[in-house]
């Protein structure tokens, strides 16, 4: 296979004529030397109003070579030439009349906007779309009450196996990474603690602030952004590629409600299994906390469980253990709205699991300081 | 019907493939010959698309030979293998079109990834390519969740033909289509196969195109080719499935319209 060429036959040009001859391969592999050849003959030649195109010699043409031979035909006529191919073999026609009725017509991208603007409108729209995020999680609060209701009234209709499911996934499943992230989060707390406090002499302050802490804030929270990374995303991803495979159409046009169905059982797992993971969490915590408190400060776990019995008492316990139920309905609302948001392509499956996570530990936290206000005002 | 010359470009010989512990394909002998299109039939599960896909080097085989322009491909080096799936161009059941990249990027993806061209050419093919698959040019800016069924697959064909393959892998080009755009698509893989004399290797399960653009029938059943020929030889078999296949109640309505579209013609 030869490369493809384009030469001038100066025997046959002359005054308004020009005639070229195309030879060799005309294909994809040659594409790109034979293209600044195409350019260079199409440059304006100002006396030629006649141009002819030898394609006799050409050994192989594929669709690469027949739209730039095309091109160059087109340049000629927008520049008034008369340009023509001679000698195109039989085979070959097809292919180049099939490119020959392409339009090329693509209507133009819209201009480009001032960056400034630009940059402006898209946080615009991200403010905006903010609103959208809270209509949206208040229509899924209603939705899901609404479903709620329904099971109530007829209970058998709930559906226990996919909760009874879903909540081994979310909770059971969990308690193992639950169990090691807190333990090391209740030692990192105290190792800090004793490290620090000990030049006051107050080591034995870190069992009241490890107690407090982790009872009343870190428990919770610790475990909420697991879950919310964990299951929350898991729950978005799901609903998402049913989302996509039109499986969430399927059950509506049989008349089932997708809420009832599939976010019921899931976000009823998640209160569930949110505050037992709590509890484990907590507990594990102390014990991390205790451990190092004994193995690092030197206090002993005698010690230590009778001066946390003085520090902490079971409002400590209740304060964190109420915000639990609370979160995990967050993190289950979020994950679900995220989860039906989920277009036609797999980047947006990706960007709403991504959305998912975020927001809900965002909420988490938010919610976590409008309890800390609440319990302040009632002086818990 | 085109005349195919004899050189095979696909040699698969004694092909075994197991799946999950399951023998799937138990000593397939296929040719497929340069220019000619070669339809693919079988029961739903009998492995067809495990042929395609062990052809096209997705899934693994337990013994056999595969050769493809006549090089053995668990012989190939890397590059050798690259540069038969340069050669090839494989339009999947779902389209399988890159959902985070325009139509036109699509298409441009191979070009891109194998020729060193300009951005102006590049783009020109690919408005090209969607033009010769019937689109219209403003498709290129379109992404695949914007598009219809048929557009999709029309898109992914385009790219399927971006590099202007020497054979071409079809898997149900026409299932999920109504039966003029199935007609059109078939007219259309037999129009672009007659001017780049390609090979189409074809599976489908429709009477039609098996009809009217089918050089050539497969039958796979039992994990063996059972029968390979032309429709008259399809036809003419004695074997049960085929029998059913070719003379069941589709197949006869099928074969009086075609019987009637050809004297009108």
């Amino acid at each position: 296979m030869t490369a493809g060429t384009l030469t001038v036959q100066s025997g046959q040009s002359g005054g308004d004529r020009l005639a070229l001859a195309a030879t060799g391969s005309w294909t994809a592999e040659y594409a790109q030397a034979l293209e600044p050849l195409v350019d260079a003959a199409t440059r304006p030649h100002s006396p030629v109003r006649s141009i002819a195109i030898d394609t006799a010699q050409i050994d192989r043409l594929d669709s690469f070579g027949a739209w730039l031979l095309e091109r160059a035909l087109r340049t000629w006529s927008a520049q008034g030439c008369e340009a023509k191919l001679v000698g195109l073999r039989d085979d070959y026609r097809g292919l180049f009349d099939k490119i020959h009725a392409g339009t090329q017509k693509l209507t133009p991208e819209p201009p480009r906007q001032n960056r400034v603007i630009a940059t402006l409108e898209s946080v615009g729209m991200t403010m905006a779309t903010v609103g959208d995020d809270l209509v949206l999680l208040a229509q899924m609060v209603g939705a899901v009450i609404v479903a709620l209701k329904r099971v109530l009234l007829r209970p058998l209709t709930f559906r226990l196996t996919p909760m009874v499911n879903h909540l081994e996934r979310v909770g059971w499943q969990a308690v193992p990474i639950i169990l090691l992230i807190t333990v090391l989060i209740g030692a990192i707390l105290a190792q800090q603690g004793i490290f620090h406090f000990r030049k006051f002499g107050a080591d034995i302050y870190v069992v009241d602030m490890v107690g407090v802490l982790v009872l009343r804030e870190l428990g919770v929270l610790i475990v909420c952004i697991m879950v919310a990374g964990r299951s929350g995303s898991s729950y978005t991803a799901e609903l998402g590629a049913m989302k996509m495979r039109e499986e969430i159409d399927a059950l509506r046009t049989m008349g089932f409600d997708p809420v009832e169905v599939l976010i019921l059982p899931r976000i009823i797992a998640l209160v569930i299994a949110v505050p037992i993971l709590t509890l484990f969490g907590s507990m594990a915590a102390l014990y991390g906390g205790g451990f190092v408190s004994w193995l690092y400060g030197g206090i002993s776990p005698e010690v230590f469980l009778s001066r946390l019995r003085e520090a902490i008492s079971v409002e400590t316990f209740e304060v964190g253990m109420i915000k639990a139920p609370f979160m995990a309905l967050v993190i289950g609302l979020v994950a679900c709205v995220e989860g039906l948001r989920v277009e036609g392509s797999a980047e947006s499956l990706g960007e709403k699991t991504t959305n998912s996570v975020v927001k809900s530990i965002f909420l988490v936290i938010v919610l976590d300081g409008v309890f800390a206000m609440f319990f302040a005002a009632i002086g818990m | 019907m085109a005349k195919a010359s004899t050189d095979a470009v696909i040699r698969v010989k004694d092909l075994i493939v197991d799946l999950k512990g399951h023998r799937i394909l138990d000593g397939v002998t296929l040719d497929v010959l340069r220019g000619e299109i070669l339809g693919f039939v079988g029961a739903s599960g009998a492995g067809k698309s495990v042929l395609t896909r062990t052809i096209i080097g997705l899934l693994p085989k337990q013994a056999g030979r595969i050769e493809v322009f006549g090089v053995d491909l668990d012989q190939a080096e890397d590059e050798a293998h690259r540069a038969i799936e340069r050669r090839w161009g494989i339009l999947f059941q779902q389209g399988a079109l890159f959902s985070s990249l325009t139509a036109g990027q699509n298409v441009e993806f191979p070009i891109v990834e194998y020729l060193d061209l300009s951005q102006r050419l590049t783009t020109e093919m690919a408005i090209t390519k969607l033009e010769m698959v019937g689109l219209k040019p403003d498709v290129y800016r379109k992404y695949p969740s914007e598009l219809s069924g048929g557009m999709i697959k029309r898109v992914a064909l385009a790219r399927a033909l971006a590099l202007d393959p020497e054979i071409l892998f079809l898997d149900e080009p026409t299932s999920g289509l109504d039966p003029i755009s199935a007609h059109e698509f078939d007219e259309l893989i037999l129009t672009l196969q007659r001017t780049s004399g390609m090979a189409v290797f074809m599976v489908t399960h429709d009477l039609d195109s098996l009809y009217t653009i089918c050089d050539r029938i497969a039958v796979l059943g039992d994990g063996k080719i059972k029968e390979a020929g032309t429709m008259d030889v399809m036809l003419a078999s004695e074997q049960p499935w085929l029998k059913a296949y070719f003379h069941g109640a589709r197949a006869r309505a099928d074969r009086q319209v075609t019987a009637k579209h050809l004297q009108r013609s």
